[in-house]
């Protein structure tokens, strides 16, 4: 008779992996946007640049594997990957640190491992902290200056091409600086926060156009967690942790980084909603989630403040990374019909 | 009455596309008979019943085919008239795809019922409250009813809740999975039959009140169900609660803390929370047993699917092929057929189409491709989470997914995989594609593989230890018995009578032990006297010397001492010697005899002492006639000599040949021969019936001794009188003789110390 004899359940949902990797990709738009609109071309070509290493990269080790590509290819999280090292690096950043990243990442950080769902840190940030402890000279002045910041218009395009691959910085020049994380980090140190603030570059509270960066970047985040890309627990804990360091440790501003430039500066909001809940390396349970968010808060509050790092996104995450497995053995939830959860390793046996 | 009830939520769950107009858009259809209905005789969880009808049987609607075993189990009844064609091994509709048992009935179409009467009737009560739940209970049970909800657990069972006190009874109404509308259809268009089965369940597990759930999707069945409980007019305490749709809220567990708020503990049941959760199937089909004594022989199932022309709701006759019903909805098989019992959730793919429906097949569905696409092939696992979003169990499918797929089955289990009701809501929303719950499956089983080979290993050390303990008991038991034994032989040994036996025993045993000695001191004195032979010869030479030679006169007294000591020493030596000669002689001879232990009055001894007495009675007679020729006076000592041992001759014979008779008679039961035997392997009884021979032996011989002592007595006297020369002899004579008798009158002694009848006179 021939019948199908599949075992239930036999039907399932819409979701799929790579629609999934698809609306977080989209959910970065409206970021990108903001981030070319305020400082130039240079991030819009290192995403591409980024996200065509990473497929180009993926596609060599799945060769060298023997798999399918185009199964493994269309799961978009390569592409995930390219695009989120694309908006974490400098604009101004040489093609080949791109490059180097996105290869470092895809190869070693992820493939290596056993491909997607196999990696136990965080491939963007792997390939991100490498080339910034690699290569710390130009990661730390290939970052632009918007208009606001430098009083001009940003670097046209052919001139970001040249810059980028032509490697002719000196085109950059009036156009490159400080973040302003950094920058009030090293201005503080000689005047108090009135006269810092007073400053072009932040002309208020306001951080240089950079506050639009990361509120586009929320917008993303909520937009993945209504869509239940994502939960509300890791980027929820992470800027409450963060806010709470902040508030408790740092409060004078004479002397400390005042909050909402932690909160609406640098890489927190990308970091909070797009990095830190990156699934395969994140804390898998709900209290998990909170304690791994954090602990990425806290480690994120203490490296810029007392680290050497104007911003550490990247090191707090990888550091949380290691921790992810054992806090998820310690944060059973409590099943149904139990008193009590679970907590622990089972007890070995024989 | 209106939802006062607060409602609470289960944690997961998803939100299918409920798929549920196709099959109600008829009302409920009377599928028609097929040609063949095959009755698994497992239908429920619990043993299997025993069939009570065979081959060629004829049956009648509703008749009982086949009764419970044990408790837990359910009858069978016959759906229809008709004959009953076999009891074998048939295909049923199990995921595993194997053979059970089944009655086998060709229906006759003339749908004859069995006798069968309300319990009202049969119990002669009108009301409901004068029933008593063990009755109605019991009623329920012969009727066969078990489950309908999918389960299809014995209800009389899950019904006998003894001691826990029921404060609540819950109606699931719920049908959560898609597709399904059976009891949908049963609840629009027999809710009458709902309520009332709700009274009788109220009534038997005497709970206070009573909620059916029904999810939100069914507003008809909802407004049925008010009614009829409007139309009951009477005071009742039912309420219609309706529960928000989302799968998997009709799971007994995940409606109960929907319902109360209360989670029902793992590893226990509803019953510990003072709650019963029955089907609104189950119930109705309770209201028919108690009404009208109708047997559990139909359900109602829904037919649907693409693949399907006629999708609906149909009462089929449990036992009636999916193919018939197949026919009867219009079933277009596909390019990929695939026909699955139950929903597309929880139902399992159908291996043929000639299996039957059984009393918990709640809808059959026969999907096209396009409709349930086959699983995507599954990649790689995100830990996304969305499966632990989704577990109304509050699980970690993904931690359980992983310690599945590398076995790490104690991972598994402490993550509480046994919690886990299958229901596929994570494996839904998987964007991965992973068939999750085929790893649970496929775990649990290997955990309970695991769990029963370490029982199995755990009995057999038991058993083991227990073997070994047994065998030490055994040896430690025989080695008692061997030292009880040894004791008792020592002590029956010592006491043994008769100095003279004991000093014969010993000075045999010690003979015995020491033949292998007194040969040695043979030897050893036979050197001592030759030695002094040749001492004394050289001191004679001395003597003679000394004698001779003047000069040595002072030293002749000195070699006259020494010749005499050395005399003196020869003649001891030479009595040794003799003696030892003797005890030599004697040993070997006692050594046989001693082998011969344990009684003195075998035939063997006896034979012996017969020859011996012989013999000595042939010297006697020789000295006698040598005495006659050369005309002596010792002719008439010896003559009464001669005539003594011809005496003892006669009785050693007698004797020799009573124990052999008795030895006869004895070893019949032994089933020995008269031959000798050896005495170490005679039995107790052979003991005892030797005994009572020697007895009767020693008796005749103390009657003997005492004549003879008798007649020596009465010759002394004539001796004394006519004083012959021969008084001393026969004064010794007599003492002898005394001496004898007594003797024998202490071996009597010993062999019956309780004093059996002895003829004993002085």
């Amino acid at each position: 008779m021939g019948l199908l004899t599949l075992s239930s359940p036999h039907t399932h949902g819409p979701n799929s992996t790579s629609k999934v990797m698809a609306t977080v990709i989209l959910a970065t738009l409206p970021g990108l946007a903001v981030i070319t609109a305020l400082f130039g071309w240079g991030t819009f070509i290192n995403v591409l640049l980024a996200s065509a290493t990473a497929v180009a990269s993926e596609a060599a080790i799945l060769s060298i594997r023997k798999r399918p590509l185009a199964f493994f290819l269309k799961d978009n999280t390569a592409l995930l990957t390219g695009v989120l090292i694309g908006l974490a690096l400098p604009p101004f950043a040489p093609f080949w640190i791109t490059l180097v990243a996105t290869a470092f990442a895809i190869v070693f950080a992820k493939q290596l491992y056993g491909g997607m769902g196999n990696n136990p840190f965080n491939p963007a940030m792997v390939g991100y902290a490498l080339v910034l402890v690699s290569f710390p000279v130009q990661m730390t002045t290939s970052w632009a200056l918007s208009t606001q910041m430098s009083g001009q218009a940003t670097l046209g395009f052919a001139d970001t091409l040249q810059v980028i691959f032509a490697g002719s910085a000196s085109l950059a020049d009036g156009f490159s600086g400080a973040t302003p994380l950094d920058a009030y980090k090293h201005l503080i140190a000689k005047g108090t926060a009135d006269s810092v603030l007073a400053e072009a570059t932040f002309n208020g509270w306001l951080n240089g156009g950079w506050e639009w960066v990361n509120l586009a970047f929320l917008a993303g985040g909520l937009v993945l967690i209504w869509r239940r890309i994502i939960s509300w627990h890791i980027p929820l804990a992470m800027l409450v942790s963060l806010s709470l360091c902040s508030l408790m440790l740092g409060w004078d501003e004479d002397m400390y980084t005042p909050l909402s430039l932690h909160l609406l500066s640098g890489a927190t909001m990308l970091g909070a909603f797009f990095i830190a809940t990156d699934p395969v390396s994140a804390s898998t349970t709900p209290r998990g989630k909170l304690i791994y968010g954090a602990g990425i808060g806290i480690l994120l509050y203490v490296i810029r403040t007392w680290g050497a790092y104007p911003d550490a996104v990247a090191f707090a995450v990888l550091l949380m990374n290691f921790a992810a497995p054992f806090i998820d053995a310690y944060t059973q939830p409590r099943t149904y019909g139990h008193a009590k959860a679970k907590r622990g390793l089972p007890p070995k046996q024989r | 009455m209106t939802n006062l009830i607060r409602l609470h939520n289960f944690d997961g769950g998803i939100h299918p596309a409920e798929n549920k107009a196709q099959s109600t858009a008829t009302p409920i259809q009377q599928a028609s008979l097929p040609a063949e209905l095959v009755l698994p005789l497992h239908q429920h969880i619990g043993a299997a019943a025993k069939p009570l009808v065979k081959a060629g049987d004829q049956v009648l609607k509703g008749q009982l085919i086949a009764a419970a075993d044990g408790f837990v189990s359910v009858p069978l009844h016959a759906p229809t008239s008709g004959t009953v064609a076999a009891v074998e091994p048939r295909a049923v509709p199990h995921a595993s795809g194997l053979q059970e048992d089944c009655i086998v009935i060709i229906p006759d179409g003339a749908e004859r019922w069995t006798e069968h009467q309300s319990l009202y009737q049969q119990l002669g009560l009108e009301h409901l409250s004068d029933i008593s739940p063990r009755q109605l209970t019991e009623h329920i049970r012969q009727c066969g009813i078990a489950g309908m909800g999918g389960a299809g657990f014995p209800t009389a069972v899950k019904l006998s809740t003894g001691q826990r006190e029921i404060h609540t009874l819950i109606l699931n109404g719920a049908e959560c999975e898609p597709y399904i509308t059976a009891d949908d259809m049963l609840m629009r268009e027999r809710a009458a039959e709902v309520i009332q089965g709700a009274q009788i369940l109220l009534h038997i597990v005497g709970a206070k009140g009573c909620m059916i759930g029904v999810e939100d999707n069914k507003p008809q069945a909802i407004a049925a169900l008010n009614s009829a409980l409007v139309e009951l007019g009477e005071e009742h305490h039912i309420d219609v609660v309706t529960i928000p749709t989302k799968y998997p809220s009709g799971g007994e567990k995940q409606l109960i803390k929907i319902l109360t708020g209360e989670e029902v503990p793992a590893g226990g049941i509803p019953a510990n929370l003072g709650l019963v959760c029955q089907n609104v199937g189950t119930a109705a089909a309770i209201y028919r047993a108690v009404a009208f004594g109708e047997p559990l022989i139909s359900r109602i199932t829904t037919l649907t699917g693409d693949a399907m022309q006629q999708p609906g709701n149909w009462e089929v006759l449990i036992g009636t092929p999916v193919s018939h019903l197949l026919q009867l909805a219009g079933y277009q098989p596909q390019q990929r057929e695939r026909v699955i019992m139950g929903g597309p959730m929880m139902g399992f793919a159908l291996p043929g189409l000639d299996l039957p429906i059984t009393k918990t097949s709640n809808c059959l569905l026969a999907p096209t491709e396009k409709e349930l696409p086959p699983n995507d092939i599954a990649m790689a696992c995100i830990r996304c989470g969305m499966c632990a979003d989704a577990c109304p169990a509050d699980l970690l499918p993904q931690q359980l997914y992983w310690f599945s797929k590398s076995q790490e089955f104690d991972k598994a289990e402490q993550h509480n995989i046994f919690d886990c009701i299958e229901c596929g809501a994570c494996s839904y929303v998987c964007p991965s594609h992973i068939p999750l719950v085929q790893y649970y499956r496929y775990a649990k089983g290997a955990i309970r593989e695991e769990r029963a080979a370490q029982a199995k290993a755990e009995r057999a050390r038991q058993r083991f230890e227990e073997r070994l303990a047994r065998q030490e008991r055994e040896v430690a038991e025989k080695e008692a018995k061997r030292k009880a034994r040894a004791e008792a032989a020592a002590k029956a040994q010592a006491a043994k009578p008769a100095v003279a036996a004991d000093s014969a025993a010993a000075s045999n045993s010690a003979a015995a032990t020491n033949t292998a000695d007194g040969n040695a001191e043979l030897e050893k004195l036979q050197k001592q006297f030759d030695a002094a032979q040749s001492a004394l010869a050289k001191t004679k030479e001395k003597l003679e010397a000394a004698r001779a030679d003047e000069s040595m006169a002072d030293k002749v007294p000195l070699f006259e001492s020494a010749l005499n000591k050395t005399q003196d020493k020869i003649k001891d030596l030479a009595k040794q010697l003799a003696a030892a000669k003797k005890a030599a002689k004697a040993a070997p001879a006692a050594a046989t005899t001693d082998t011969d232990k344990g009684d003195p009055n075998s035939p063997e001894r006896l034979k012996r002492k017969w020859e011996t007495a012989q013999a000595r009675l042939d010297t006697a007679l020789k000295r006698l006639a040598e005495a006659k020729e050369q005309g002596l006076d010792t002719v008439d000592a010896l003559q009464t000599g001669v005539d003594k041992q011809q005496e003892r001759v006669n009785e050693a014979k007698a004797a020799y040949d009573a124990s052999v008779a008795d030895g006869a008679a004895a070893g019949a039961t032994v089933g020995g021969s008269a031959a000798p035997q050896a005495t170490g392997a005679q039995t107790a009884d052979n003991n005892a019936a030797d005994q009572a021979a020697n007895i009767e032996a020693l008796n005749k011989k103390i009657l003997a001794q005492q004549d003879r002592v008798a007649k020596m007595q009465e010759r002394l006297d004539m001796a004394k009188a006519e004083g012959l020369d021969t008084v001393d002899a026969l004064t010794l004579g007599v003492q002898k003789q005394q001496d004898k008798l007594l003797q024998l009158q202490q071996e009597l002694a010993a062999l019956a110390p309780a004093g059996t009848t002895s003829n004993e006179a002085s």
